[in-house]
């Protein structure tokens, strides 16, 4: 039913965009698109961040998850090895820190007017982006499948139901925003 | 209508809202919402207007072609959208230097944007290497309980909390 929608082209685009623009309003009204937010997080005084994350994977993993079983959607799932999402994952959080924005969130704050955002953090992602894509070929033998585990995700490593790991996962993940909740984070 | 116009929302309002954005984003356009991937096909872009047409011949671009898509729409999109919503929050605002910056390192223009630089090229560099930022792996990624989005979302805070708390705490002035 959804088939036709996804092949038209022009169409994918426009919807990009104008889901884009629901993302960016969304980012900015919860204060992330703002270094000091950011930065506090990741000196653990402003728990905003993972406030608005968790709550973002509890909704959005019920919701997709249902849609899969109904046949509605598919999954698409980033394939990992340790040396890719391990090593590659630090790596993102040191620039993550320098910066005080991420890919995403750079975006809306440079649509708020922040200009170390434009100057700084885009033109140095780009520029880190074409670093990557220049020396891809060496790290793709030296490291990048190094622990190589492929699409795998934990029903399947588990080998049960997703929704035997959807329901404990939102479980879990509804108890720590309780708890930072009551620690006053 | 006051909602529309508040300074701020709800962490927990703005996570339920991106939430049942990704259910939309996978309905009608069977995409994850994931940022990176776009500054990494615009880098191609810049690269083949200098470089011409070997640059699509690297082997990354092969994979990750320097087009517009969809995901790279949705970059623009973000822009606009924090713009629009900066704007009827009057937070829109030219501005160089954070609070949380100018308080531990002070006001000068130059240190701030080249550690901004930096810290983009770096975190570029990592996002093309661990496949994925914040969107496509934290958000996007760990909803669909993917094993290398967990393991790549707790490293980026790792790394992040690590190299900032270093940062604040050594190099504060």
């Amino acid at each position: 039913m959804f088939a036709h929608l996804h092949a038209q082209k022009g169409l994918q685009l426009f919807l990009g965009l104008i889901m884009g623009f629901i993302f960016g309003f969304l980012l900015q009204r919860g204060g992330v698109t703002n270094y000091d937010i950011i930065i506090g997080q990741l000196l653990l005084t402003d728990f905003t961040v993972i406030k608005i994350m968790l709550t973002a994977v509890i909704t959005g993993m019920l919701g997709v998850h249902m849609l899969r079983s109904l046949g509605l959607a598919q999954l698409h799932l980033k394939p990992g090895s340790l040396g890719a999402s391990v090593i590659g994952g630090l790596i993102f959080g040191v620039g993550f820190a320098l910066l005080g924005y991420c890919p995403g969130t750079v975006a809306g704050a440079v649509g708020q007017g922040y200009l170390d955002a434009l100057f700084g953090g885009v033109v140095g992602i780009l520029i880190g982006a074409g670093i990557f894509a220049a020396i891809f070929p060496k790290l793709e033998g030296l490291v990048l499948h190094k622990g190589d585990f492929g699409e795998l995700t934990f029903p399947h490593l588990l080998n049960v139901n997703p929704w035997a790991v959807v329901i404990p996962a939102a479980i879990i993940l509804a108890a720590l925003l309780v708890l930072f909740e009551k620690l006053g984070l | 209508m006051d909602w529309l116009f508040m300074k701020q929302w709800s962490p927990y309002a703005v996570g339920v809202g991106i939430g049942i954005l990704s259910w939309f984003t996978f309905l009608l356009s069977d995409k994850p919402i994931g940022c990176s991937t776009a500054f990494a096909r615009t880098s191609g872009m810049l690269e083949r207007f200098l470089r011409g047409s070997k640059t699509t011949q690297r082997p990354y671009y092969v994979k990750f072609p320097p087009t517009v898509d969809w995901e790279w729409m949705l970059v623009v999109g973000i822009l606009v959208g924090s713009f629009v919503s900066a704007h009827l929050s009057g937070q829109l605002q030219l501005q160089w230097i954070p609070g949380k910056w100018s308080a531990a390192f002070g006001t000068a223009l130059f240190p701030r944007w080249l550690i901004a630089l930096i810290g983009g090229i770096i975190m570029g560099f990592g996002a093309r290497w661990a496949g994925g930022c914040t969107s496509g792996h934290g958000i996007s990624g760990t909803l669909q309980l993917a094993l290398s989005s967990w393991l790549a979302a707790v490293c980026f805070f790792i790394g992040g909390i690590a190299a900032a708390m270093a940062l604040f705490t050594f190099f504060a002035s």
